[in-house]
């Protein structure tokens, strides 16, 4: 790709109407419902969807405790098959983890060396194009609502209204750490914040819902020990839900299918190892803006969600 | 300073039969407490300095030294901040409680996060703050290998 191509990638004003949609591990099995209503809402929309042709692990956290090169490697074929074998310049990842580290080789490509030679490497073994930093832009689902429908599309497409729903928007924290890997953000009026992030705010917002304030909106959930120290992971959890109460919401929305789950199954964990029951409902924010844009229930995959939030849904009018 | 138990009895308990700008100032230096472990943990005496006015700014700055995943709570110490703020400058406000009980909440948060970052120092590590950039080799680039041999591990 010509230098030209690598402008165009990172041009402001480019049309995010079709991207390169990477789904990832966990959208094709704990975070299903992400990937469903992802697609119902982009069908809503009117955006398309081109999904990375034979797609691969970004490398999680997984590899990238064992090997931070390896991990590199993995993300930047998918942004080389995205870039140079599709010809998109941008890629849209919904999971946070996916979305983290294709931003995270993108730096790593930019600033060391070493591993664009490993990367070079291994996709010539590989038998791709080595993926070079700057081909591609890779964006959010929360970006790329924002940037091709925003608040007043969403407010002149409203079929149903989320009001009734008071909602606390959980970003957990690979949206927005480390900052250095987001250098879009933190850029002033219209960027999204890496201190405050408010994008999931300001969408769900002007879909109806109130918005409460949520002092842990980036806080850790622990979700990479959920294994390794259950205990940790559900009493951070819990405190992560009490607050969401306290805070007066009645769902918490998400955009994250580690941080979804997490917050689903440690609910269920912390009422029968320490009895303490909370009741405000997990909803993934593509469920919540599909039933906004007029998709049922069962389009945008609610029955999918461990969280049964059904009964509340009714009781707003959407489903 | 207490022992980390004592921490969170006292965070549980911040807040009971206290006026609300003496409990918000409890739960700040509980979260205070809290860091000062963790600098300790460290080898490090705690900062009795202040960042923007807080010595619990400084002593989370102090902590996130040479260990960018303790940034995972700045937000959290932060949120403290603010939630005493509130409640000081206006004790009176219709939503004090509502601010206390949230203050009491993040405090917790910050405690639960120490200390499971004191048990599984990792916690953190490979997700928010992705160490791995940090850790490897940009500032001091180790020689490139040039060419894969076929043997285990080579890549």
């Amino acid at each position: 790709m010509n230098d030209m191509s690598k402008k165009k990638a990172k041009d402001k004003n480019k049309d995010y109407g079709t991207v390169a949609y990477y789904p990832g591990c966990a959208l094709e099995g704990t975070g299903r419902a992400y990937d469903t209503s992802t697609r119902a809402l982009a069908k809503q929309l009117g955006l398309k969807l081109d999904e990375v042709d034979n797609w691969n692990c970004c490398g999680a956290m997984e590899v990238k405790n064992i090997d931070p090169q390896i991990q590199t490697y993995l993300s930047s074929r998918v942004m080389s098959i995205a870039a140079n074998e599709m010809g998109h310049q941008t890629v849209m990842a919904p999971c946070n983890g996916c979305y983290h580290n294709l931003k995270k080789a993108e730096y790593d490509l930019e600033n060391n060396d070493e591993s664009v030679e490993v990367t070079n490497r291994l996709s010539e073994k590989a038998g791709h194009q080595a993926y070079e930093a700057g081909q591609i832009e890779t964006i959010h689902a929360l970006d790329w609502i924002k940037q091709t429908i925003g608040e007043e599309g969403i407010k002149s497409r409203l079929k149903k209204s989320l009001k009734g729903l008071k909602i606390a928007n959980y970003y957990g924290c690979m949206y927005t750490r480390p900052r250095h890997i987001f250098p879009e953000k933190d850029q002033g009026p219209g960027s999204e914040s890496t201190s405050q992030p408010h994008f999931m705010d300001d969408l769900l917002e002007a879909a109806g819902a109130q918005i409460v304030d949520y002092p842990l909106k980036t806080a850790c959930c622990g979700g990479a020990h959920t294994l390794s120290d259950s205990d940790t992971s559900t009493k951070l959890v819990v405190n992560l839900l009490q607050a969401a109460e306290a805070s007066g919401a009645n769902v918490i929305a998400t955009e994250c299918p580690t941080c979804h789950s997490g917050l689903e199954m440690h609910q269920i964990r912390a009422e029968k190892r320490y009895g303490i029951k909370t009741d405000v409902k997990v909803i993934y924010f593509t469920q919540l803006l599909g039933l906004a844009m007029g998709a049922s229930h069962r389009e945008v995959g609610i029955q999918e969600n461990i969280s049964d939030s059904l009964n509340l849904l009714q009781e707003a009018g959407l489903a | 300073m207490r022992p980390l138990a004592e921490i969170e009895m006292g965070i549980m308990a911040a807040g009971a039969g206290s006026e609300p700008a003496r409990a918000a100032a409890d739960l700040l230096r509980l979260g205070e407490e809290v860091l000062e472990h963790w600098v300790l943990g460290r080898g490090e005496t705690p900062t009795d300095d202040t960042k923007e006015g807080f010595r619990l700014l400084a002593l989370h700055r102090q902590g996130a030294k040479g260990e960018p995943s303790f940034n995972a709570c700045r937000e959290t110490c932060r949120e403290l901040v603010f939630h005493y703020n509130l409640i000081i400058l206006d004790p009176d406000h219709p939503e004090t409680e509502k601010r206390l009980r949230l203050a009491g909440l993040v405090a917790n948060h910050l405690y639960l996060f120490v200390h499971g970052k004191m048990e599984e120092e990792q916690l953190g590590d490979f997700c928010c703050s992705s160490k791995p950039i940090h850790a490897n080799n940009i500032i001091n680039p180790a020689p490139v290998e040039k060419a894969g041999t076929g043997q285990p591990g080579d890549r």
